[in-house]
């Protein structure tokens, strides 16, 4: 399955958003900013760029991905709902007691989840070793890691940055959602990123800076690092926090809040009018 | 037990080595300390299946989780301090809770490591990493039992932490002993006390109990090589058969070999425990022998403590 039309991989992501929103309501627990910011951004990898097969979770020769931001699962589970690895039914479950859709994604629990994350900053190291073993093997498989810019912050990032380059792992593409918040505010307030490009390319990354919400902008980066030989991409996706959802846009107390019955119905409205006018 | 006598680490080294030729599926990773480690041997042998990741220990068993969900068998290795300590929520969280295939494989604990000091001397990793859902914990203590223990590692499925010395210790085993993840060894039948022992306390409870057995006082020694899963049978069963249970480890006998003992004579046998260990308190520099006298883990100190 390959999209390449955008006003569908648009509404596709629009789909994911109303999963997000379903699921976080449902649960009355989760984290709706950071999923909503990085929902145009699974559209495109998993219905564009990554080779996967829903009947084959586990084929050996896959595209892997490794959802480093752990606690954005909604986006995931939602993304999978519509890629065909899981029954829409079972979002109801999102983060009830017995449920596979923990708050964080479990690899064991869920098909089409490659790695069991939550923990922040341990999803590169983790997307090194597939792709170290990729090169090792000859496998030709590429992988991704979706970082949040927050969790940048962690220092394991940066060893496992170095690492990339050193291993000239041109398979590897890291994209970082680069929301401007986190929990405490704003990211320049709290520890600032400053020069975001400048720091992965000096770390040896080939760096791609797009419009995270312009689905053929992310189409061209995705394949430009695909063309890219000898090191690593990063794509710095810019978003908004909360984004198709007005009253949750740039609002840093929407990082982890569930709607109420009102904020729920209003934020679907909105969304399944974005629906219509794709 | 032989003249003859190697580090454990050493013989991990080794056996790493001679296992890359028949298991392709092994990968081996380094954080810079791949000459004190000894996988420098495997990685002389099969480059492109060695990564130094430098001083790096939370990437490296990061990128050791990754090779693991592709179907590698990653051996991920360091000193005790940085693996254990420095890299805990990378083992718990990328390791054991996926339940993941790596092996990690750490050196230089305890007080035996001797001039580094207290930065240096890990003593409280048994019970760190026993505590983790998935991981297996093994301690061996000499030549025959490591090269056994890192070929049956490869066998089992999912996370296992081995505890490897820098010291060097005499080798205690033939190659006709057999050992099992989950049992000990039991050697001698007397019944004055037992000594439990494991890593390089093993070969000074036995030079004890040589020592012993001149004056007329018969003990055996329980090497419990496999701290997790633990041989309950053979502590209840010794508790039964012997006066009195001495534990003794190069580890913090809170949450290590002491704190396991107590825990299933407690729930199974109930009787007195004597752990012999460091108590609450780091290392120091100084020669290992030296070290190991001075924190009474050695056969002196052992000696004394059946005498007392």
């Amino acid at each position: 399955m390959k999209i390449e039309n955008p006003e569908e991989l648009r509404k596709i992501a629009n789909k994911i958003r109303i999963h997000i929103i379903d699921q976080v309501y449902e649960a009355q627990s989760g984290h709706p900013g950071g999923s909503l910011s990085c929902a145009d951004i699974m559209a495109v990898l998993y219905f564009n760029q990554m080779n996967i097969h829903e009947k084959e979770p586990e084929a050996p020769l896959r595209d892997r991905f490794v959802l480093s931001k752990g606690h954005c699962s909604p986006a995931l589970y939602g993304t999978l709902v519509e890629r065909g690895f899981l029954e829409e039914e079972q979002l109801k479950t999102f983060r009830k007691i017995d449920s596979n859709l923990q708050g964080h994604p479990d690899k064991n629990k869920v098909a089409g989840v490659d790695m069991t994350t939550g923990s922040l900053g341990q999803g590169l190291s983790v997307a090194n070793g597939m792709a170290l073993n990729s090169k090792l093997e000859h496998d030709g498989y590429r992988v991704y890691c979706l970082l949040g810019d927050g969790e940048i912050e962690e220092g394991q990032v940066w060893e496992a940055a170095m690492t990339a380059h050193k291993y000239k792992l041109d398979n590897l593409c890291a994209i970082v959602d680069y929301n401007h918040l986190q929990i405490d505010g704003n990211i320049e307030k709290v520890k600032a990123l400053d020069n975001l490009e400048g720091k992965w390319k000096s770390f040896g990354f080939h760096v791609l800076t797009v419009d995270g919400h312009d689905i053929q902008s992310l189409i061209d980066a995705f394949t430009t690092a695909k063309l890219t030989k000898e090191k690593p991409t990063v794509i710095i996706a810019k978003t908004v926090k909360g984004k198709g959802v007005s009253f949750m846009e740039n609002k840093p107390e929407w990082h982890g809040k569930a709607p109420n019955k009102e904020e729920y119905e209003k934020a679907i409205k909105e969304l399944k009018g974005g629906l219509e006018e794709c | 037990m032989l003249e003859k006598k190697i580090a454990t680490r050493e013989s991990y080294g080794e056996a790493l080595a001679s296992l890359g030729e028949k298991r392709k599926d092994i990968v081996v990773l380094d954080a810079d300390l791949s000459s004190a480690t000894k996988t420098n041997i495997f990685a002389e042998k099969f480059p492109e299946r060695f990564f130094d990741m430098g001083i790096a220990e939370q990437d490296m068993l990061g990128t050791a989780a990754g090779f693991a969900t592709c179907g590698k068998i990653p051996f991920a290795s360091t000193f005790a301090v940085f693996a254990a300590g420095r890299a805990y929520d990378q083992i718990r969280n990328s390791i054991c809770y996926p339940n993941l295939n790596v092996k990690i494989c750490a050196t230089h604990y305890g007080v035996n490591i001797g001039e580094d000091g207290a930065t240096h001397q890990m003593l409280e990793d048994i019970g760190m990493m026993r505590v983790l859902p998935n991981m297996t914990v093994l301690s061996p203590s000499d030549d025959t039992q490591t090269k056994w223990m890192i070929e049956e590692i490869c066998k089992k499925k999912g996370p296992v932490y081995v505890r490897l010395a820098r010291m060097e210790t005499p080798v205690i085993y033939d190659n006709n002993q057999t050992f099992q993840i989950g049992k000990t060894v039991q050697i001698g039948e007397g019944t004055g006390a037992t000594i439990i022992a494991t890593g390089v306390t093993v070969a000074e409870a036995i030079k004890a109990k040589e020592q012993l057995a001149e004056e007329g006082i018969l003990v055996r020694v329980l090497d419990m090589y496999s701290l997790k899963p633990v041989d309950k049978e053979a502590i209840i069963r010794c508790a039964k058969e012997t006066k009195r249970i001495i534990t003794v480890e190069d580890h913090q006998i809170v949450g290590g070999l002491g704190s396991i003992v107590c825990e299933v004579l407690a729930e199974e046998y109930p009787c007195k425990v004597e752990r012999m260990g460091i108590n609450d308190c780091f290392g120091k520099s100084g020669k290992p022998e030296e070290l190991m006298h001075a924190f009474k883990i050695d056969a002196e100190a052992i000696y004394q403590k059946i005498r007392e």
